[in-house]
C-alpha cells in the first residue's frame, strides 16, 4: 500500500464519523421541532379539557368564564376568510399571470417582482394601519360624522354599503387579502414558472391565442401549485390579530355578523347575509387574545379551548388542500 | 464571419490542410480550398441554380435575403431558399449553424423570444407572412410544427389531436371524432391507439409520442409542416416509422425537417439546404447534394470531417 493509500485509509474512518454526526444533528432537530408541537398541543388540550364543549362552540362570549363562547369569533373568521378569498384568488392569480405569461421582462417589471418579495415581508401590523386609512377611513374623503349609505334593492333584501366603509367586516378582509397578496402571487408565479416552456410553445405552434394556453394548457398544470400557496397564505390570514384590531375589530361581541347565527337563518332570512359585511365583527384569534389577558384564572382554559379549535380548524383547512392538488395532480402526469 | 477560419482551423487536419496548401500552391487540391474570399462568396448561392425539384413544383415558401439576430448576435446571413411544394427539404448543418432559426421564421415561433428580429422576407405562397395583417394564430394553423423532443399535452389521446381543431372553434363532439380518426390514421397510429383514446398521452411509448404530436399537427388542417429534429430522440425502429410517416405525407404537405442525420436527410428529402455559421452555404436536390457537392465546406461536412 502506498503513503497515500495510507493516508486515505485513515481519513475514511474520520469521514464516516463525520457523516453519522450530520445524520444525528438532523435527527435531533427533525425531534425537538416534533417535541416543542408536542408539548404545546399537550398544554392546549390539558388547560382545554372540559371546556370545549357544545355551549363553547353555540354561545356567544360572556363575562362568566363557564358561559363563554365562541360562535361569534367563528362567524366573524368564517366570514372574514370567505370574503378574503374572493378578493385575493382572483387579483393574485391574475397578477402572477400577467407577470410570468405577458409581461415583457423589463427593469419595471424586475422592480415589481422584487418589490413583492418586500411586501411579503412587511409586518401585519403596517397593513393593519394601511387599512384603517384606505377601508376604514378611506382617506377622509367621506367625514365618519356626515358618512352615507349606498342602498341596493336585490328583490330578496337590500345592499347597504356604509360610506366610508368603517369598522367593518368587509373592511377587515380587504386588509387581510392586502396583507397575504404577496405571498399569493409569489406562489403562484412559481407554479407557472414550473410548468415546461415546451408546452406552451407546442400550443401556439397549434394556433392556439395567449389566453388558450393559459386556460387550457399552463392553468391546469399550475393548479396545484397556486392552491398550495393559497390555502397556506389563507391559514396565515385565519390566525392573523395585529391587523384586524389595528382596524378596530372588537374584543367582546355578544352577536356574530349580520346576526347571522346558524346557516338555515340565511335561507330564513337573506338580509342577514347582506348585512353581515357591512357588521361589526370579531374572530377567533381575537377573542383568544381577550381572554388570555382577563384576570379571571379560569379564562385561561377558555383560551385554551379556543386555540384548540382554532388548531382544528386550520388542520382540517389544510388537509382539504392537500386532497385538492393530489386530486389536480392526478390529472395531470408529466 | 471573421470567426470562420478560427473554427475551421481550431480542428487540427483541417488546419494540417491548410497549412499544406499554402506551401504546395499548385496542387489541385488548393483551388478547391475555400479561402476567406470563398467562403464570403458562399453566402450568396444563386436560387436559380438551386434544383431541378423547383421546376417540378410550385414554390411553396420563399425566403429572400433573410438576416435574423437574437439581440446584437446574428445567426442568419441573407438567407434566400426556395422550399418547393409537396415534397421534403431538408435543413442540415453542425449545432448552432442557424436552420433552427431558420426554420422557426416559417411559423413565426420567433416571436416568442424577446429581442429577436429579422431583415428581409418569408413569403408563403406569394403573401410575407410578417406583414402587419397577418394573424400569426391562423398562420400557425396553417404552417404546423413537430418538435424535437415530443410534448404531448397532459391530457388523453383524444383531447390532445382534438386540441388543435377545439382552439380554433370546433365544437361538434362528432366532427370532432372524425378529425381526431382521420388524424390518427394519417399518421399510421390509429391501430396502436384506438381502444385507447381516453387514456392519457403520457402512457404512450417516445416514438408513439412523437407520431401523436404529429398526428395533432395535422389535426389543424395545415398546408406545410416544419420538423425540428422529430427523430433525434428516438431509437432507429421508431425513427424508422418516423421516416416512412414523412415520406407519405409529403404526398399532400410540404414538409420542410431539421435534421443532424445525413443519412436521414438523404433518405427522406427531396431538397437539401446545407447551412454553416448562419449561412446558406449550399442547396440542391438532395442525392446531387449529397454525391457531388459543389462547396468544399458541404463535401467536409457530409463526409464528416467537421460538425
Amino acid at each position: 500500500m502506498s503513503d497515500l493509500e495510507f493516508e486515505y485509509a485513515a481519513l475514511l474512518k474520520q469521514r464516516h464519523r463525520i457523516s453519522t454526526c450530520f445524520e444525528w444533528v438532523c435527527r435531533i432537530a427533525t425531534g425537538s421541532a416534533l417535541l416543542f408541537l408536542a408539548v404545546l398541543l399537550a398544554g392546549v388540550i390539558g388547560q382545554a379539557w372540559g371546556w370545549l364543549d357544545l355551549q363553547f362552540l353555540t354561545g356567544f362570549d360572556s363575562r362568566r368564564p363557564a358561559n363563554a363562547g365562541l360562535l361569534a369569533g367563528l362567524w366573524g373568521t368564517f366570514w372574514l376568510i370567505l370574503f378574503t378569498t374572493i378578493f385575493t384568488v382572483p387579483v393574485g392569480v391574475g397578477a402572477a399571470i400577467y407577470l410570468e405569461e405577458y409581461a415583457s421582462d423589463n427593469r419595471l417589471t424586475r422592480l415589481i417582482k422584487l418589490n413583492l418579495s418586500n411586501l411579503a415581508g412587511v409586518p401585519s401590523i403596517v397593513y393593519g394601519m394601511l387599512g384603517v386609512t384606505v377601508f376604514v377611513r378611506m382617506f377622509g374623503m367621506i367625514p365618519a360624522a356626515d358618512g352615507w349609505t349606498a342602498a341596493i334593492s336585490l328583490g330578496f333584501g337590500t345592499l347597504e354599503i356604509p360610506l366610508p366603509l368603517g369598522r367593518c367586516l368587509l373592511a377587515g378582509s380587504f386588509t387581510l387579502s392586502l396583507l397575504i397578496l404577496p405571498v399569493v402571487i409569489i406562489a403562484s408565479q412559481e407554479a407557472l414558472r414550473a410548468v415546461p416552456s415546451s408546452i406552451r410553445h407546442a400550443s401556439y405552434a397549434l394556433g392556439a391565442t395567449e389566453w388558450q394556453t393559459i386556460r387550457h394548457q399552463v392553468l391546469p398544470a399550475a393548479v396545484p401549485g397556486i392552491s398550495t400557496g393559497i390555502i397556506l397564505a389563507l391559514s396565515r390570514a385565519m390566525g392573523e390579530t395585529a391587523p384586524l384590531i389595528m382596524i378596530g375589530a372588537l374584543t367582546y361581541l355578544a352577536f356574530a355578523p349580520g346576526n347571522l347565527n346558524s346557516p338555515l337563518e340565511a335561507v330564513q332570512d337573506p338580509q342577514r347575509v347582506l348585512d353581515a359585511p357591512f357588521d361589526m365583527f370579531t374572530s377567533m384569534p381575537i377573542q383568544i387574545f381577550n381572554w388570555v389577558g382577563q384576570p379571571k384564572a379560569e379564562f385561561q382554559n377558555v383560551a385554551a379551548a379556543g386555540s384548540l379549535v382554532l388548531l382544528i380548524l386550520l388542520v382540517v383547512f389544510n388537509a382539504t388542500a392537500v386532497v385538492i392538488r393530489n386530486r389536480a395532480q392526478k390529472r395531470i402526469t408529466w | 464571419m471573421n470567426s470562420l477560419p478560427t473554427v475551421l482551423t481550431t480542428n487540427a487536419i483541417d488546419q494540417n490542410e491548410v497549412i499544406r496548401v499554402d506551401v504546395s500552391r499548385n496542387d489541385s487540391a488548393a483551388v478547391k480550398e475555400p479561402s476567406v474570399g470563398a467562403v464570403a462568396a458562399m453566402a450568396r448561392p444563386s436560387v436559380a441554380s438551386a434544383s431541378s425539384i423547383n421546376e417540378e413544383h410550385a414554390v411553396k415558401i420563399r425566403a429572400k435575403n433573410v438576416d435574423f439576430l437574437y439581440g446584437n448576435n446574428q445567426v442568419l446571413f441573407d438567407v434566400s431558399l426556395d422550399i418547393p411544394e409537396k415534397s421534403v427539404t431538408a435543413l442540415i448543418g453542425p449545432s448552432g449553424c442557424g436552420k433552427s432559426t431558420f426554420l422557426r421564421m416559417f411559423n413565426r415561433m420567433n416571436d416568442i423570444i424577446e429581442g429577436a428580429h429579422h431583415t428581409g422576407e418569408v413569403l408563403l405562397e406569394g403573401t410575407d407572412i410578417y406583414a402587419p395583417q397577418i394573424d400569426v394564430v391562423l398562420l400557425r394553423k396553417r404552417v404546423g410544427m413537430v418538435f424535437q423532443k415530443s410534448t404531448p399535452f397532459p391530457k388523453s389521446i383524444f383531447d390532445n389531436i382534438a386540441y388543435g381543431p377545439k382552439v380554433a372553434g370546433l365544437r361538434n363532439r362528432a366532427r370532432l371524432a372524425e378529425v381526431v380518426e382521420e388524424s390518427l390514421k394519417r399518421a399510421a397510429l390509429w391501430d396502436e391507439v384506438k381502444d385507447r383514446l381516453n387514456s392519457s398521452a403520457m402512457a404512450l411509448s417516445g416514438g408513439q409520442q412523437q407520431r401523436l404530436c404529429i398526428a395533432r399537427t395535422l389535426a389543424t388542417n395545415p398546408d406545410v409542416i416544419l420538423m425540428d429534429e422529430p427523430a433525434s430522440a428516438l431509437d432507429p425502429a421508431s425513427t424508422a416509422h418516423v421516416e416512412d410517416l414523412i415520406f407519405e405525407l409529403k404526398k399532400n404537405y410540404t414538409i420542410v425537417i431539421v435534421t443532424h442525420n445525413m443519412q436521414q436527410a438523404a433518405r427522406v428529402s427531396q431538397q437539401t439546404a446545407f447551412f454553416f455559421e448562419g449561412v446558406l452555404v449550399e442547396t440542391g436536390e438532395t442525392h446531387g447534394l449529397f454525391t457531388n457537392p459543389t462547396q468544399k465546406q458541404t463535401e467536409d461536412y457530409i463526409t464528416g470531417r467537421f460538425g
